[in-house]
This record gives structure tokens, sequence and C-alpha cells, in this order.
């Protein structure tokens, strides 16, 4: 063992047998990015100098919410008995939403470490993660984290992993990645058990395009894994599901920062420059060949994500429709599941209605349009798909609650979830109370161990979308996980609340529900705009209606004083930046009619009060 | 606790300002910022005894002298004096020597003009008729009586010390001494009723002054008054309620021929407060002291004891701001609106609102022509007005 291979291997000069390429499957705040700055150190590739927490978590997004969004393929060296060898750790997010990014990562990978947190145990998104990593027949390397902390417990949760997948307790590793603990240890585990990439280094090229990001410096990164053959810069490359060929401007491997190389040789995993700027010409999935000796068959591509949940995104200003058009294509390079057309709003004026994984995902999209690339927008309530068939026979497929029509309905489908839920067993009661406050019906319930229960329920994912998550984490101090597939369309007993303000309408508002609770949710959203709508020169009115019939009203009255007393002794510049704050706070409303409306209205009004409470 | 200075820009090491050309008249305030107790909704820029910490109030009129000598060296020639303010804290915590003292400094650097206003801000429980006489002697032309309320429990929330009976023997005596009279009135307090509003305005009209100013109560954070609504021992205050109150308060002034010039100012118009809104030239003597020069607007380090340092060291200033074109026309807007002077039309144009918002405005009865080429606010417009400038301005 030593902390870096005396002579790092060359990238395109390096035999197939001394490449493990291998990722981490861990649950959000298991200590997976913690994990990997351990490694980027042990290894020296990052000095301590240069090193900052959650190193390879680029986004500001990433680090301030401590998540990992997109992948990373880091290079490491390492030696073990004498022997150089080549790591690829490629990084991959944990959260729900993002399976679709997990799965592109396994693939590119011959071996997981399966990360589980010594104080909390497994969670249910792991669960999740390790059937995709057995699903794509890797070795599983299980590790605990965190046996630093006081109340960790190495010896239970080692007991629930061999439980799981097989196995000895004891060959269960134990690490700190935060004081470095058995991480070297790791390191030498991962050389001995992951299998080397088998491939043909003298068949066409063929690399599996797993990330594609944009860069406004160099354009379109691509990320690939090659899997036959090689590729070398100044080559034409063709992508195999285009047929669009480029030149290779500049390929290389990422350890931690680009490092432009000679080209990647079998089992290899780097990065693509082909200055194309148009972002769906790199399309994740699709496999990348060489012009002048093409593969015959491209490679299994992934499954394309399904969007889940759907808003409408407006720019606040309707002169940005352009920028944010060109935004989304630019995300959408690096998130194929990201999915948009145009829409229009009767309050809104001109957007887009957007398809996501699932709330967090709609939530760092647009935080991301407006951190970015400087655009105030606005999400609408988030709407899932509806099946929706009239009296005449025709059927619909209903994305945007205003677009469900009025009356003469004969049936609609709405889509539905298996969720499964584990937790400790004091929770189940709790548990079980919310699923069925959502319509959900329970499926199964089985001890994990002592004290762990996995709960499994169908549920309508329309009850799930918004706040379940959240409200679930809250009910049970954080301890319970969640995760989710789809499973298919029920029919339900749906109608539309459309809220008016002033007597209108406003269609980026209305919502569908379930019968029973359109009364309940009028009421609530009604009451949420009151609080959220600043008070106006006239009296605004607030009604919920189904159809004509109005379930729920209130009242903002007018304001009557928006003025200060005083200037403080000439202290004029108090007031002005006063001003200023409030031209900005201007600037995040949207006349919607003759009336102002913040931005957080619409999508803060969907969220319940619980919650809300969470979060705080 | 005092609220937060402004961020600004470090004053110029050689004390040259760049300033905007302009024919602005001079005025100046000057700050004593000391109070027997600090009351409880206060969030000004004043200490009691045991706050000061090696501060003399009974010397501390020569720094303020101190600081009349270094603006004279930034300002050189200037228009004489319009107007001198002296505000707090309370004033009327100096004696008649110590007043006479800054105001004669002021004098023999600037010239005061012959019509030129000398307002002291007084409080009923530190002025005594015989104090009245001495200050008119050193100068003293007006007098701003720091009335805030005839409620007794008004005044106990409020923290006020003084007894109301105080009031009117004090007015009249000022009148006698041919002092301009002014009160302040505040009203908003938590529990305050309309009715208890109506008696205090009743009993300030009684008075007679040539001015009343009555502003509503603003609960600043950091103060005492705002702990106290935050843990519930004190019920909150209502905007709505306020609205009535001021409308109230217009009418009753109003009827007492105290005509409308600013949002809370009625009578014959301070020479000081508007130049204020005029944007006018002033330079703010003592601790926390804002100024404005031509376009600069800059503050003194706020309290005493760094004051006296930084002004020792070279220049009382702690931040200095110059204005761009547009924030002077900004302001312009924002203060000039809340007078009865209003704004000239084209202001409108060379800050690009469009003349729609404007009419809106006009069509809803919240702003006013006032000959051909002149916007005001309206009686109803008054209380938005601020709402008004950020509409305008956000556009």
């Amino acid at each position: 063992m030593s902390p870096r291979a005396a002579k790092a291997l060359e990238p395109s000069q390096t035999p197939a047998d001394l490449i493990r390429n291998f990722c981490i499957i861990a649950h959000i705040d298991h200590g997976k990015s913690t994990l990997a700055d351990r490694m980027l150190q042990l290894t020296g590739i990052v000095s301590d100098r240069e090193m900052r927490a959650q190193y390879l978590d680029r986004m500001d997004i990433e680090r301030e919410r401590g998540i990992t969004i997109k992948s990373q393929a880091v290079r490491l060296p390492w030696e073990l008995e004498g022997q150089a060898f080549a790591l690829n750790m490629i990084d991959t997010p944990g959260h729900v939403d993002f399976t679709y990014e997990v799965s592109r990562s396994l693939a590119a990978c011959e071996g997981a470490v399966l990360l589980v947190d010594a104080a909390q145990g497994i969670e249910a998104q792991t669960l999740a993660n390790l059937y995709l990593a057995l699903e794509n027949d890797l070795e599983i390397i299980p590790v605990l984290n965190k046996i630093d902390l006081p109340a960790a417990q190495p010896e239970k949760y080692a007991e629930e992993l061999a439980n799981l997948i097989g196995g000895d307790p004891d060959d269960c590793l134990r690490v700190s990645g935060k004081t470095g603990a058995g991480v070297a240890e790791l390191m030498d585990l991962i050389v001995k058990r992951v299998p080397a990439p088998t491939g043909d280094s003298d068949a066409p090229a063929r690399a599996m395009i797993f990330d594609s990001v944009y860069d406004s410096y160099r354009g379109v990164v691509t990320y690939v894994r090659m899997i036959d053959g090689s590729l070398k810069p100044r080559e034409n490359i063709q992508m195999m599901s285009t047929r669009a060929v480029h030149e290779l401007l500049e390929i290389g491997v990422i350890s931690p920062e680009p490092i432009a190389t000679k080209g990647l040789g079998v089992g290899e995993v780097g990065y693509l420059i082909t200055g194309v700027k148009d972002v769906r010409q790199s399309k994740v999935g699709d496999t990348v060949t060489t012009k002048t000796k093409p593969a015959s068959a491209p490679l299994k591509g992934y499954a394309e994500p399904k969007p889940m949940v759907f808003s409408g995104i407006y720019p606040i200003d309707g002169s940005d429709y352009p920028d944010l058009r060109e935004a989304l294509d630019k995300l959408r390079l690096s998130d194929a599941s990201l999915v948009y057309e145009p829409e229009t709003s009767a309050a809104l004026g001109f957007g887009f209605r957007c398809g996501f994984l699932g709330l967090l995902h709609l939530e760092i999209i647009t935080e991301r349009l407006e951190r970015e690339f400087g655009l105030a927008l606005i999400a609408t309530s988030p709407s899932v798909v509806y099946h929706v068939r009239k009296d005449d026979g025709t059927e619909l497929v209903v994305t945007n609650p205003s677009e469900y029509p009025d009356g003469k309905i004969a049936e609609v489908e709405e889509p539905m979830v298996k969720a499964t839920i584990l937790a400790p067993k004091d929770y189940v009661g709790t548990i079980m109370e919310l699923c069925q406050t959502k319509r959900g019906t329970m499926m199964d319930m089985q001890y994990l161990g002592e004290d762990r229960v996995q709960i499994r329920y169908r549920l309508p994912l329309a009850e799930i979308v918004f706040d379940f998550f959240d409200q679930l984490k809250s009910k049970t101090q954080g301890y319970a996980s969640l995760d989710y597939e789809d499973d298919g369309f029920t029919v339900g007993d749906l109608v539309r609340v459309d809220l008016l303000l002033q007597g209108e309408r406003v269609d980026a508002f209305s919502a569908i529900v379930h019968k029973d609770k359109a009364y309940a949710h009028g009421v609530r959203i009604a009451g949420k705009l009151r609080e959220l709508i600043p008070r106006q020169q006239f009296e605004v009115p607030i009604q919920a209606a189904v159809g004509a019939r109005v379930i729920a009203r209130e009242t903002i009255r007018a304001i009557r004083k928006d003025v200060l007393a005083k200037c403080y002794g000439g202290d004029i510049t108090r007031k002005r930046k006063l001003l200023e704050k409030q031209k900005e706070g201007k600037k995040r409303m949207k006349m919607v009619g003759r009336v102002e409306v913040p931005q957080e209205a619409f999508i803060a009004a969907l969220s319940s009060d619980d919650s809300k409470a969470a979060k705080k | 606790m005092p609220g937060a200075l402004p961020v600004g820009a470090p004053w110029p090491k050689d004390n040259q300002l760049n300033r905007a050309p302009g024919t602005r008249s001079f005025h100046a305030y000057v700050h004593v910022p000391f109070c027997e107790v600090r009351c409880g909704y206060c969030d000004f820029n004043t200490y009691t005894a045991k706050e000061l910490g090696g501060v003399s109030q009974a010397t501390f009129h020569q720094h303020l002298i101190s600081e009349i000598a270094f603006s004279k060296k930034v300002l050189g020639e200037m228009p004489a004096l319009s107007s001198v303010f002296i505000g707090g804290g309370t004033p009327s915590l100096f004696t008649a020597e110590q007043i006479g003292a800054v105001l004669e400094s002021l004098g023999e650097s600037f010239g005061l003009a012959s019509d030129c206003e000398v307002t002291l801000e007084a409080n009923p429980e530190s002025t005594t008729e015989e104090y009245l006489g001495e200050i008119v002697e050193v100068g003293i032309t007006r007098v701003s009586m720091g009335v805030q309320s005839f409620d007794s429990q008004v005044l106990q929330t409020l923290d006020r010390q003084h007894d109301p009976e105080r009031v009117a023997p004090l007015i009249t005596e000022a009148k006698e001494l041919g002092l301009v009279t002014s009160v302040d009135l505040i009203y908003g307090a938590p529990g305050e009723t309309l009715n208890s509003w109506s008696k205090t305005l009743s009993e300030a009209l009684a008075l007679g002054t040539d001015h009343v100013s009555a502003y509503s109560l603003i609960v600043e954070p950091g103060t005492k008054l705002a702990r106290q609504i935050a843990t519930g021992e004190i019920g909150p205050t209502s905007e709505d309620l306020n609205a009535e109150m001021y409308e109230h308060a217009t009418q009753r002034l109003e009827g007492a021929s105290l005509e409308w010039y600013e949002v809370s100012n009625w009578g014959k118009p301070s020479e000081h407060n508007s130049a204020y809104w005029k944007s006018q030239n002033w330079w703010g003597y003592g601790p926390g002291a804002h100024s404005h020069i031509d376009g600069n607007r800059f503050w003194n380090h706020k309290h005493p004891t760094s004051y006296q340092k930084a002004l020792s060291d070279g220049a009382p200033a702690a931040g200095i701001e110059r204005l761009t074109d547009r924030q002077m026309l900004e302001e312009q807007l924002l203060l000039m609106l809340r007078t009865e002077w209003g704004v000239e039309r084209e202001l409108f144009a060379k800050l690009e609102v469009p003349p729609e918002l404007v009419a809106q405005e006009i069509a809803a009865g919240n702003l006013e022509l006032s000959g051909a080429d002149c916007i005001r606010v309206s009686r109803k417009g008054r209380l938005i007005v601020d709402g008004l400038v950020v509409k305008f301005l956000s556009h």
C-alpha cells in the first residue's frame, strides 16, 4: 500500500487489467462526498492546500445543499504491491429524484462501494440503488462510514448489510471519511475486488456517453466510458444515433481538474470536447465511434427517464422569453430528463411546460435557471399527468390543470406509485396515518431487523409530489426514508379547483385534486394567497371554485398606508436604500390582471403548513 | 440601541469633496446626543449618562465647535446659513451658554442670514420658563416641543417622563418671548384609540402653535418597544388604525388653518425641514449626524467617543457616498413628492416613468396637477406616496 502510485499510469497507454472503475452508492448525508474528498487527498491529486470540502461538487447549489446533482468521474492513481493502477471513481447523486443519473453512472462501472452511515443503517434510496447495481452485475463492496461518531453501531449495521447482500458481517469495511481511517484499506480492496474492464482494444471504437455538461468557455463537455477500441485527438468521431460527425478537439481525463491526454483506451473513463455548441448533439446514452472505422452496432442505451411532475416556467419579464429558451436548451444538455415545450398562459404570458423527475428536481432546475442564467422566473404549481376520457370518447393527456376539460368527463386516470418506506418500528402508526390521508393503500410490511420496518404503499403520485417527503421526515424526526417507483394509472374521482382574483380565473393557480379534498384545498389556497399577496391600492377578492360553484372566498383589503412618517434627521441615504430594496422586491412581482402577485405565491401556495414548519 | 449607519466609501484623505454645481441654500444641523433616560420607542442616536463612557456633557459643545472649524476648512465660502436646527437627543440639556457658543461659532464661520430660522428641540421635562428666556438671548428663534401626546397612558407606553400639564405654560411663555412655536406629536402607540388621539389633537390645537408635526409611531427593530411587542407585553400596532388617525389629524389640523406642506407636517413651513426635502446643502454636526453637500451625502461616527476620536484624528465622517445623476433625480421624486410643492412634470420624463402610470394615479385620485407643469400628491395619495414612488421607479 502506498499513498500514491510512484509513477501514475498514462491515460491511453494503460492496459485494461490495471484499470478499476467504481462508483459509490450512498444515501444523502451518509458521507459520500467527504469520503471522496479523502480519496482525492490520499492519492495526492489534490494537495492539502487546495483541498476544500465537497471538492467534486462543482455547482454552488450542490455545496450549499450538501447534495450531488451531477455525476463526476475522477481518475485516481493507486499502487498495490508495487503495481500501479488507475482507479476511476464515478460520483453519483443520492436523492430519490435522480435515480436515472445513478443508473447511468452504474453502467460505466464494474464495482460499487455501498456506503452506509454506521449510525443510521441502510435507507430506502440506497436499497433501490443497490438493486440497480446488482442488476448491472457490479461487484459490491459494503462499507460502514462515520465510525468516528459516538452514536455509530457498526456491528449492528454490518449484520444488516450482510443479511442484505450475503457474506460475513466482518467483511464489511469500517471507515471514517472525516478522519480518513480505513480509506487506504478501501482503496486496496477496490483494486483487489473490482474486476478489470473487459473490451476489445482492436475492435472499432465504442464509447458510452454517461454525462454531458455545457461549459460556457469550451462548449459541450461529454463524459464517456470507453468500451471497445480507442479514441485519439484530432480524430473524426461519429455519434451513432444521429450519424453526426465532429472533430475531436480535445480528449482527456479528470484528475480532478481536466487534463488533456493522447487518447482513451479500453476501459478508460474521460471527457471529449468537439467544439459542439448545440446541446442536443451530445446525447446521454448515445455511443461514440470513429468515422473512419465505425462500429456496426451501438451499445445498449439507457432507459430515457420519464418526467413525473410538470410545471409551467415563465419569465417574470416577458422579454426574457428567448433567454429562458436558451437557458433550458443549455440545461438540457447535461440533464436528459428535463423536457419542455412552449405553452401560453392567460395570466403569465409565454413560457414553457416542463417535465421533472420530482419536486427537488424542479426546485433545482428553477434555482439554476435563476442563478446561472440570471433569470427571474415563476414556476406554477406542480402537476402530474392525467389521462382524461370525455363523454364523446375522445381521450386527452393533461399535464397542465388549466387544460383539464370542463364537464362531460367520462373517466380520469391518475398515475400511481409503489412507495417503499423504511423507518424505526415506533413510527409505523404515524407513517400509516400519513399514507392513509394521502389516499394510500398498504401493500405489505416487513421487519428488516429487530427495530426497523419496511412498509410498502400504493399511492397516487399527485399526493406525494408536493410535500409528502417533507411531512414524512418531520413526522418521523428524520428517521424515515422513501423510495418510489412508477405503478401505472388508476381511475380516480378528480375535479379541477380554480382560483379567481377579482373574479378572473388565474390559470396558473388551477389544480386537479380528489373530489373529497377539493373544499379543503380551496380554503387553504385562498387563505395562503391572502397571506402571500401584498395589499394593493384596491380590494382584491379571492375565490376558489369547482366549475361555477364557489367553495371558498377571502378578501385582501386595500392598503391604507404606505409611507414612512419620518426622515431620520437628514439621513436620506437610509430612505433611498429602503427604496432600492423595495424596487428589487417589486421586480419579483408578476402582474396578474391588475394584481401584483409575488413569485413565491405560485409555488408556496401549494405546500402545506406542516412542511413549511419542518423546513425551518 | 440606535439603528445602524449606512455603508459608504471612506472620507477623502485630502478633505476635498467632488461637488456638483448648483445654487443651493446652506443649513446646519447640530446633534446633541444626550438624554436623561432613553425612551422605549426611540432608536435615535442618543445616550444616557451611564452609556457615555468618559464623554462629558458639560464640555461637549467644544467638540461641535471644532467640527465647525473643520467644516469651514472643507467648504470654504458658503452662502450665509438660512437655518440652524439643534436636535437630539435632548438639546435642552445643553445650557444656554453652550448653545450660544455653538451659534456664535457658526456665525463667525459662515454667517447667519438675517432671517435665519434657529430651532431648538426641547422636552417639557427639561425646560423651564427661565430657560426659554435665556435661549432667546443667545439667538434661538424657534422652539419645537417634544410633546408626543397628552394621554398619560400613551406617554407611559412610550416611556416619556413628562407631565402633559407642563406643556401649555411653556408654549405660552415661548410665544410671549416672540419664538416661533411647534409641537411634535406621535400617534399609533399600542393601545391608543382614535378617541384618545382626537383629545391629544384638541389639546395641541388649543396651544395655538405656528406648526405641528404628527408622526406615526414606527416600531424600530432593536428598541425596547420592539422587544415588548415581540414578547406580547405590549400589544401590536395597527397600520389601518394609523391610517385613520392620520386622516383624522389631516381634518383637524387643516380645519384649524394649519396648512399641510409635508406628509407629517402642518403650519408655517419649517425652513430647516424643507431644506431636507429640497435637497439643499446642510452640514450635520455631532455624532451620527448626516450631511448633504452638492451631491455628497456623508455621516459622522455614531458613538460620541468614536466621534470625538475621529474628529481629533482628522475627520469625523464615518462614510460618504457620491450620488449619481440618476440617484439625485430619484431622490428628488422620493422627497419632493412628499410635499405640497410636488415635482415638475419633466422629472417623470427624465426618470423614464411611462406617462400612463402617472395618468393612472391621477385618475385614481392619488396625484393631482398643480398648474400645468407640476404634479403633486393629493390628500388621498399622501398616505401611500412611498408606494407610488416605488411603482414609478421599479418600472
